[in-house]
Order: C-alpha cells, then structure tokens, then sequence
C-alpha cells in the first residue's frame, strides 16, 4: 500500500541572491514560508513542481519539503527546513534578520 | 613567498574574464543550471543553504598582509563581514550574491589569488604545516614542493575529470601537523644519508570509509617527485571506480586492489613518463625555493618578553599556550586563537583579519599561515615584539590562551551552512567551549583534540580527533556519535566508536562524563587524554559515558 501523501511545499533558492525561496499559489517565489502554496494532493504536487522547476532562469534546486499545519500557515517537518526558513544558529544572519529588519 | 609570474596572471585573469561571461549567461538564462554548475564549481562557488560560499584557496596555508587585508575588503564590501578559515587551509564566503562574484574573483586576482580548483573532481589546494619555514623540528621547508605540485596540478590537462577529488598534503617535519596520513596523497620530506627524499603515503582519507594512507614510496629521491605523482593520479585515473561515487576515492582503490598492486603500476608508469620530464620541474623547484627563502632575521634582547613573562600572568598564560618553539633563537611562532569561547570555529572579522594583517606586516615579516585547525598563526615573530602582539590581539577578542586545549575545536560549518551536512556543529563546539570554560578545567585537562563534523564526509576530522563528534540525523532528529582515541599526527589512527549517539542536549554532558573519567584515570597530570586513552583503551571511559544511562535502566 502506498504511503499516505503529506503536505508539501515547493522551495528552491533564489538564482542571484541564493537565499531560500518558496513557491505560491500565484506562481511566483516568496521570501516567507507562510507564502507558500501548500500541496495536499501527490498528483498536484507532482505537476506544481514541474511548473516551478522550468522556471530554471529564477531560481536553483527547486523541490517539495514537507510540511505540518502551524499556528502561522505550514511548518517544516525536519529540522533541516526549519534551518533553510530561519538562517544559521551560530550567527543573526539571512532569514530571521532579513525579517527583523523589516520589521 | 611564491609571486605570480606573467603566466600566472595571464592564466587567473583569462579563467576570470570566462567566469563573467559564464556567470552572465547563466543570468540573462543562456545557461541552464545543470550546464553552469561544473563551471562555477571550478571556480569554487558552491550553493549552500542560506547562500552561494565562494571557496578561496590560501596556497597551503601562507598569505601576506596585503592578502589577508583584501580578504577582509571582500568579507566587508561583498559579504557579511567576516570570512570563515577551513580544515583545508581555506576561506570561505558564506554570503556573496552571484551577481558580484566576478568582481570578487578579480579583487582576489589583484593579491594573486583565485578560488580555482577550490571544488569539482581535480586536484584541490595542496595543503602544508602550518609551521612551514619556522619549526624547530622541520627538516625542509615543505612550501616549496606544495608550490610545484600546485602548479603542476593548475589546469593540468590530464586531471581535470578526475573519477573524484584529490587532496594531497605536504610535512617537512617529522612530527607531522599537516595530516598527511589522511590525504590521497601525503607526502613526508626526510633525510636519509645526508640526502633529502620523500616518504609517500596514498589512500588516506577520512569521510564515509576512513582510511590512514599507507605507504608506497619509503624513501622517493627530489628529483622524482613530480613523476611519480603523476604516475599515482594517472594509475588512479583510469582505474578508479567511476560507477560509484562512494567507492572513487583513490583510497578505495588501494583497498580493493592492494598497496603492492598500485605500486607496481605507478613504478611501471613512472618508468615511460619519467624521462619526459628532462629536469624543468627541478629548474622550476630550484627557482621556487630562492622564493621561500628566509626573512632577514632580527638579532634583539629577548627582555620584553622576559619580563611580561614574569609580570604579566595573563601573558604568561597565553604565551604558554599559543607560543611554539622558532628554530631561529629569539624567535617564536604565535598561534592566534580563532576559537574565543562561545564564538564559532575558524570565524574572523574584517577588523580583525586587518588586525592580523597589520601585526603581520609590522612584527611577523609579512607572513601569516591559515592551520587546518582553524587558527591563524604568524611564524616569526621575535619575542621582543611579542607583548605588543599580545596586547593587539586581546584588545580586538583574538587573545584567547587555548591552542591544542578543549576549546579549541575544529568544527565544519554543518548544516548551519552546508547543503551536506546532517546536523549541525558549530552550536556543540560552542557550548563545549562555554561549558569547559566555566568549569575552569581547560588547563587541567591539558591537551585535548576534539574535532566534530556535521556530516559522514568529515571536514571536521572527527575520525582523528581525541574525542570525535559526528552529528547525524536519526529519524529527523540531530544525533550525535562519539568516537575516542584518534591521532591526526605522524602514527595517525581512527577513533573508536562508542556505541550509541546522543541528542543535541546531551552531548555537553557526555563529554563532560569522558573528561572526569579521564581526570580520574590518569596516572598523573603530565599524561595526557591521549597518553590516558592509549593506555587504557574503551572501555572505561565508554562506561563513565553510558554510567547515566545503565544506571537509569537499573533503577526502572
């Protein structure tokens, strides 16, 4: 039996800045991960991150990363996501200050 | 040191000038990704997972005040500030956008340097001790030969699709600070008979199959080094394993076929490519050497340090520490520490790479060394100057009084940065520093090793460290294994592992529980964790590291 689908996300990094993007219901690539265009369904998902990957000129290493429902839209599943989404811990650098910095 | 001939700079500015255009074809969509990432992987731009890291070989390990100062130009003006020092003797930019990396490769080209063969399937950045040129044990200056093989390896037309990469590493000392025992290649200068040769090792290796390099040449007279090398890496070329990229490494090859069986190839290829060579490559070694030669050394009274020495408890502390012996009197080699407590391994600033660069210039006769242990050293310094060194560095955080102790830690950048990594490293190796510095046990513990790596490819060394951290994910979950009694140096060896891993929260206390069961076990402060370990072996300090745990099962 096929394993149950789990949400996804599209994420990938941006082509000139490198940082870490995600890919919205709209078709475009947003900094945040609660821009993200959440996929439930293996078939949409599958057909999403085809649309997303020929958009090569934009962005690098585009694929799907699972995720749970949050307070504040999805929340990565593994840690290695939930690094990509906040910046290094060693330093206040990438996400988490270009997000304080907006603020 | 070395200087760029014509050639050289006509080379690094053509490579440069290709990488523009390259890096503008990939922008303007002329390149696919899959087409522009061999390209700008030889030229050292990896995609990391926050940013692109730019890779900049430091030539086995040395650099001048003008170097080290346009490093800092770069971390200020393209990156976040500060550069990151590896285990292979190289920076890293962990920020630059790819837009402005051209421009960066040609502020590198202006100080003669490139981050060429930095990364993809060639022959890396030779590495060397750290102490080349300075050490009072060194039997010849290993720079020189690092220079000619790093030449010889630039662009060379034969090794440019390598089955995998290839890393050698050159000692001139018999106490071996370079690791050459786990390089594909690692070359040991020594003096038989009044002559100088090279002892060669081959397929040493940490990563996924750690191996220590064995021996295949004992004793290699000078002039057929460059040859015979070739012979290894052609032999390898066409035998190594291109199937599977696990199994490529040179060290697998000597695995599967046997140390006798690559000999006898590499001498059968050596024989038909030897003469070829017809004595440029020594005209070349010759000219590199008048290079290398030595600084004018000062002749001054030793009195300022004498007296800081007995005044100043504070010097006294660092200067035992991070002072190691010069083979010129008067002189000392100064280990500045990039491992302040709580700081992250191998960081420094702009300001303080400037601070570096200057105490270089003024005090060190303009040279600086990058360790594998992700320290900065300045190889000659007279003790005279040696309290205003001291005074510089403390004042810009670079004071630290902890060479070969427990807080300083090589740490890879694990998955803080790296698109590899599996855990992370650099928070273990801060809380480890914090953690023995607020127990005041660094000095008593004494020398201690501890090398961590955020992934099985072991940029941290952990296989070779006194204590060896490996962070893995277990189940989405960082883990942590231990491995204990490893030796980076001459007799190197494989840690050994000690059974389960720990979570990210444990792991401070576990190691906690291997240094009291050190400090409990040893004869006497003079034997070291090391000494202690090689003694006793596995199995006490494994049940003081697990006590917690048995007891805890006891108890249910």
């Amino acid at each position: 039996m096929s394993r149950e689908f789990t949400p996804k996300v599209i994420t990938a990094n941006a082509l000139i800045e490198g940082d870490v993007v995600y890919f919205t219901a709209h078709d475009t690539w947003s900094r945040a991960l609660q821009d993200a265009d959440v996929l439930t369904d293996e078939a949409d998902a599958a057909l999403r991150l085809l649309i997303a990957e020929a958009r090569n000129d934009e962005v690098v290493g585009a694929y799907l990363a699972e995720m749970k429902p949050g307070a504040d839209g999805p929340d990565p599943v593994h840690f290695r996501e939930e690094f990509r989404r906040t910046g290094p811990s060693n330093l206040f650098h990438g996400k988490q200050a270009d997000i304080a910095s907006r603020a | 040191m070395y200087t760029y001939s014509e050639f050289d700079s006509a080379f690094v500015a053509e490579r440069n000038r290709q990488f523009r255009a390259q890096v503008e074809r990939r922008i303007d969509g002329s390149l696919t990704e899959d087409e522009f990432k061999p390209l700008r992987l030889m030229n050292g731009l990896y995609l990391q997972l926050h940013a692109y890291m730019l890779r900049v070989a430091i030539p086995y390990g040395t650099l001048n005040s003008r170097q080290m100062r346009q490093l800092a130009m770069i971390a200020e003006r393209w990156d976040k500030g500060y550069g990151h020092f590896t285990t292979r003797q190289n920076i890293q930019f962990n920020w630059p956008n790819l837009a402005n990396v051209p421009d960066i490769l040609e502020a590198l080209a202006k100080v003669e340097m490139h981050s060429i063969q930095t990364s993809g399937n060639t022959i890396r950045n030779v590495t060397a001790d750290h102490f080349a040129g300075a050490a009072a044990d060194e039997v010849a200056d290993p720079r020189p030969v690092a220079e000619l093989i790093r030449q010889w390896s630039t662009d060379h037309p034969e090794f440019q699709f390598l089955p995998r990469k290839f890393k050698v590493g050159v000692t001139g000392s018999p106490n071996d600070r370079a690791v050459t025992a786990s390089h594909d290649i690692g070359l040991r200068i020594i003096e038989r008979n009044g002559e100088i040769g090279y002892r060669v090792l081959v397929g040493g290796g940490l990563g996924r199959t750690p191996m220590i390099g064995k021996v295949l040449a004992d004793f290699l007279p000078e002039a057929d080094l460059l040859p015979y090398i070739e012979a290894v890496v052609s032999v390898w070329n066409l035998l190594g394993r291109r199937d599977n990229k696990f199994k490529s490494r040179i060290k697998i090859t000597v695995h599967e076929h046997g140390i006798d069986e690559i000999r006898t190839r590499v001498e059968k290829h050596f024989a038909i490519i030897k003469p070829s060579f017809a004595g440029i490559d020594q005209q070349m070694l010759a000219a590199i050497r008048a290079d290398f030669a030595a600084p004018a050394f000062l002749t001054a009274s030793e009195t300022p340090y004498t007296h800081a020495r007995q005044h100043d408890p504070v010097f006294r502390s660092w200067a035992d520490t991070n002072l190691s012996e010069h083979r010129v009197p008067g002189y000392a080699i100064v280990s500045i520490s990039l491992k302040a407590h709580g700081k992250t391994p191998g960081d420094a600033s702009a300001h303080q790479m400037r601070l570096m660069a200057e105490l270089a210039e003024r005090y060190g006769h303009d040279e600086l060394r990058i360790s594998h242990e992700q320290n900065v050293i300045l190889p000659h310094v007279h003790k005279s100057f040696v309290p205003s060194v001291f005074a510089a560095l403390r004042a810009a955080g670079l004071g630290t009084a902890n060479i070969g102790l427990i807080s300083d830690i090589i740490a890879c950048p694990g998955m803080d940065y790296c698109a590899l990594a599996t855990a992370r490293s650099i928070p273990i190796a801060q809380q480890i520093a914090t953690r023995f510095d607020e127990l005041k046990l660094e000095y008593e513990i004494g020398e201690m090793k501890i090398k961590i790596s955020g992934c099985i490819n072991a940029c941290g060394h952990h296989h070779v460290g006194h204590i060896g951290i490996l962070g893995l994910d277990r189940a989405g979950v960082e883990n942590y294994q231990i491995t204990l009694g490893g030796d980076h140096r001459t007799d190197a060896r494989l840690g050994d592992r000690t059974g389960p891993g720990f979570a990210a929260d444990e792991i401070v206390p576990a190691i906690e529980r291997i240094v009291y069961a050190y400090l409990d076990l040893r004869t006497a402060p003079s034997e070291t964790f090391l000494a202690a370990y090689q003694r006793l072996g596995l199995a006490p300090f494994k049940a003081a590291l697990y006590k917690t745990e048995a007891q805890a099962y006891a108890a249910e």
